[in-house]
């Protein structure tokens, strides 16, 4: 395994080069000290957990962030771009995982948006023809209608115009998030090739995933990051996909998580086969009074989903619950009246309405017929005590808090409501790790107290610490749950992955 | 994530207006200030006298009570510009009821009744039918304007007088004009509703936040549907109030300009075009702070003209105060 620091070995410059990159964002070093290169006719992998920095990284090289510190360099020039304009123009395009492409507008109008070609103030149509069916000849596919609205081809084919869009504009570099999160099998195969042929034509190509299998068979190099720093990397060819896990997981578990003997009960939440629209396929779990149940896997497995669904959110599609004495599926407004309480994924654009008080946010839920602003602000403040939440007053407005103390009060509902079953979706995502840590203590204290909490956590030291059992989620489908102490992160990242044995 | 590691005295007093909800009516009542000082410096004999404090509160009283509707509506991040139209539909109604022999009070109370139907109406294609309340009120906004014209054979119904048409006459029933009465009754229990009930609340939560409202299990869908109802029936008292302001005439084409002259009066007060935010006591300064304007420029002598040019920039004016109020938030 080689360091991927860049010394004044290799004879002529990469295509692109990153030099101690970070990035700090408030109270969290989001990057914190990243080096890479690609070279002209290569395939880099980027692989890491989930929060590892990937995403931050990659918008640093499309120019969406500025780095506090470090260096660009393409084609050995230095390269500072202001926006992902200013990037594409100077030869580096990002395909993302929700594609950016506007779906009434045709082909070759996506192709040649922002940079249109015009004759005097006119657009030059057969130009603009040209441009869009040679950008499709190199991609090998020059059965793509450059007249048709986007929005009528397959995910597969709009991914291809999007990568279009770059190569015909010149782009040497081009980095692809996730690309086959949303593909078939048979897509899939027909991206590698299409790989394969930018890789051909002098291309350099950034590639994240977290399917490692995937990483394996396209590129020939690899970078892993971790907690905002490049760790290692290597030739993908002379490592195992257990090598790249334990790169990727390998850090020590501070002592953030009290662990007491949970005496699980009575079962109180039982799924059968619960499918929604789309996401999740299927899973089954039972879940008891006095205990904590984690469910890992990837971004994108239909966790939230599950969660969504359970909650009366989103559709159900086939599938029992049964939750205390209650069967069937019900809407929030029941959910809550039957004791299950849920703190959403997204704390921003669902969690908490950011412009009420924190009072009004803490007893949404559970307000009376009539209701006193004086009582509601008695009441609250009892919860920002006992949650400890830093605030001026319970009529603070709740977006002037900090993350974590925001995340407190969204917990604090759960509490004033005494529900007995709590869904967190990610309940610790980008929070200071004081919160962190009182949410621990918390989640401990509430499974010792006779209550069920369902935790959806992308933190994989976080589920050892917290749960009592884990069960992993992986492409729509949720594994069996196993006891924390028969289970290690790599075996998680494993099944996460796909890689492991499926049940 | 807005963390600056000093907050200066000023930053504290702000936030602690903010808290307080003074900032929200604090530019209203600078404005009518500004506004009464101005005319009254152009006019001292005309414009400082309690006879046009009381005039001008009874020129709101139409604007004010048809705002008073929908800043709930406003508050809940919807907009009805249907109100106009409702209004016209409603003085016919009464009208005809009026002809049809009914008593007066009870065609006040037919006439309330068909403003919320009207708002019904609005509600449920927002609602059920998941349509954009701007492009449904846009509908109904031709469409309850021509529901006035076939009703009242396009033209305007006469009736005989009766005591509704002393509704909105300047003299004095203790102290203040009946309809400024029937506004400020209004007022308060508006208050009462958004302050002290679940309903009110569930207004606030689902404008700042519609799905933070779904997670907390609030039905939002009923909630809208009995905001355009409620809407719709301040609409209605509102026509009935104009009825009488025309005399008992039943008008098909009144009103034409109430539905942005009450927005604008929501908006002045302190309510935000995104939701969540909104007055009931700013939205009545906002509309006195309008008529005042109206009401000063007559007497300055302005042509019609210019009150129109005057009164529409206030109303941009006051967008781009809801756009400044808004800033600091994502």
């Amino acid at each position: 395994m080689t360091s991927t620091t860049i010394d004044s070995t290799s004879e002529s410059a990469p295509l692109l080069r990153m030099v101690g990159i970070r990035k700090r964002f408030g109270a969290t070093q989001a990057l914190d000290g990243v080096n890479l290169y690609v070279n002209a006719g290569e395939v880099l992998a980027l692989v890491g957990e989930n929060g590892a920095g990937k995403s931050t990284l990659m918008k640093t090289l499309s120019g969406a962030h500025r780095p506090d510190e470090g260096e660009m360099f393409l084609q050995g020039r230095p390269y500072q771009p202001r926006d992902p304009m200013d990037a594409r123009r100077q030869g580096v395009a990002m395909i993302y995982q929700e594609l950016s492409l506007a779906p009434h507008l045709s082909v070759m109008e996506n192709i040649v948006l922002g940079m249109e070609p015009r004759r005097g103030p006119l657009m030059a149509w057969r130009t603009i023809r040209q441009i869009a069916r040679k950008a499709m000849e190199q991609l090998g596919r020059p059965d793509i209608p450059v007249d048709a609205p986007v929005g009528r081809l397959s995910i597969a084919d709009r991914q291809l115009v999007e990568i279009g869009r770059a190569t015909a504009v010149g782009c040497k570099v081009v980095v692809l998030d996730e690309p086959t999160s949303s593909l078939t099998s048979r897509d899939i195969e027909g991206l590698f090739t299409l790989i394969c042929r930018l890789r051909e034509q002098g291309h350099g190509i950034i590639y994240i995933s977290h399917f490692l299998e995937e990483v394996k068979e396209i590129a020939s190099r690899f970078t892993v990051l971790r907690d905002g720093k490049s760790v290692g990397g290597g030739t993908t060819a002379e490592v195992s996909t257990d090598d790249i896990i334990s790169l990727m997981v390998g850090r020590q578990v501070e002592d953030l998580y009290p662990r007491s003997t949970h005496q699980p009960g009575e079962v109180i939440l039982t799924i059968d086969n619960l499918a929604g629209k789309v996401k999740p396929a299927s899973a089954s779990l039972s879940l008891h009074r006095g205990e904590v149940l984690g469910i890992a896997g990837l971004v994108g497995a239909g966790r939230t989903e599950l969660v969504r669904a359970l909650f009366g959110l989103d559709p159900v599609r086939t599938g029992e619950v049964k939750l205390g004495i209650h069967t069937g599926h019900a809407s929030p407004a029941h959910r809550w009246s039957q004791g299950m309480g849920m703190v959403s994924e997204d704390r921003k654009t669902e969690g908490l309405a950011l412009g009420l008080s924190i009072a009004d946010n803490l007893t949404l839920s559970r307000l009376r017929r009539f209701v006193s602003p004086s009582g509601l602000a008695m009441e609250s403040r009892h919860w920002i005590d006992v949650m400890a939440v830093r605030c001026n007053g319970p009529t603070q407005i709740i977006g002037d808090l900090s993350g974590g103390n925001q995340q407190k009060v969204a917990i604090g509902r759960l509490l004033h409501h005494g529900v007995d079953v709590l869904l967190l979706d990610e309940p610790t995502r980008g929070i200071d790790v004081g919160s962190k840590a009182q949410i621990y203590k918390l989640i401990d204290e509430l499974a010792l107290d006779g209550k069920a909490v369902l935790l959806v956590s992308s933190y994989l030291p976080e589920l050892m610490g917290v749960c009592d059992r884990v069960a992993v989620m992986c492409r729509g489908v949720l594994g069996p749950a196993h006891p924390v102490k028969e289970i290690t992160e790599e075996q998680i990242m494993l099944e996460a992955t796909g890689a492991g044995a499926t049940p | 994530m807005r963390q600056s590691a000093k907050t200066t005295p000023i930053q504290n007093t702000v936030a602690l207006a903010r808290r307080l909800g003074i900032l929200n009516i604090l530019g209203p009542i600078i404005g009518l200030v500004l506004v009464a000082v101005l005319f009254s410096a152009l006019r001292p004999h005309t414009f400082p006298t309690a006879a046009n404090a009381s005039q001008i509160l009874l020129q709101s009283v139409v604007v004010a009570v048809a705002a008073l509707g929908t800043t709930p509506i406003i508050i809940a991040a919807g907009i009805d510009i249907s109100i106009g139209a409702t209004i016209a539909v409603v003085s016919v109604a009464v009208a005809l009821m009026l002809n049809a022999h009914w008593p007066p009070l009870l065609a006040a109370f037919g006439g309330v009744g068909v403003g919320a139907m009207c708002g019904l109406f609005n509600g449920g294609c927002v609602t059920l039918l998941g349509l954009n309340p701007f492009i449904v009120t846009l509908g109904t906004f031709l469409a309850f304007r021509g529901v006035a014209d076939v009703l009242g054979d396009e033209s305007e119904v006469y009736t005989h007088s009766n005591w509704l048409n002393g509704l909105m006459n300047p003299a004095k029933a203790f102290f203040l004009p009946w309809g400024v009465w029937i506004m400020l009754v209004l007022a308060g229990l508006l208050i009462l509703v958004l302050r002290f009930t679940r309903f009110g609340r569930h207004i606030f939560a689902i404008g700042s936040n519609e799905q933070t409202a779904r997670l907390c299990g609030i039905a939002v869908n009923r909630v809208k549907i009995w905001l355009y109802i409620l809407g719709g029936a301040f609409s209605g008292i509102a026509g009935v109030l104009m009825f009488s302001n025309e005399n008992g005439t039943g008008d098909p084409t009144t009103s034409k300009n109430t539905p942005l002259t009450a927005i604008a009066a929501a908006v002045i007060g302190g309510a935000s075009l995104t939701g969540g935010q909104g007055s009931v006591i700013g939205t009545v300064i906002g509309a006195m702070f309008i008529m005042a304007i109206r009401n000063g420029c007559v007497q300055i002598n302005l042509p019609h003209g210019y009150q129109n040019i005057v009164t529409g920039l206030i109303i941009i004016v006051a967008v781009l105060m809801d756009r400044l109020r808004n800033r600091g938030k994502s």
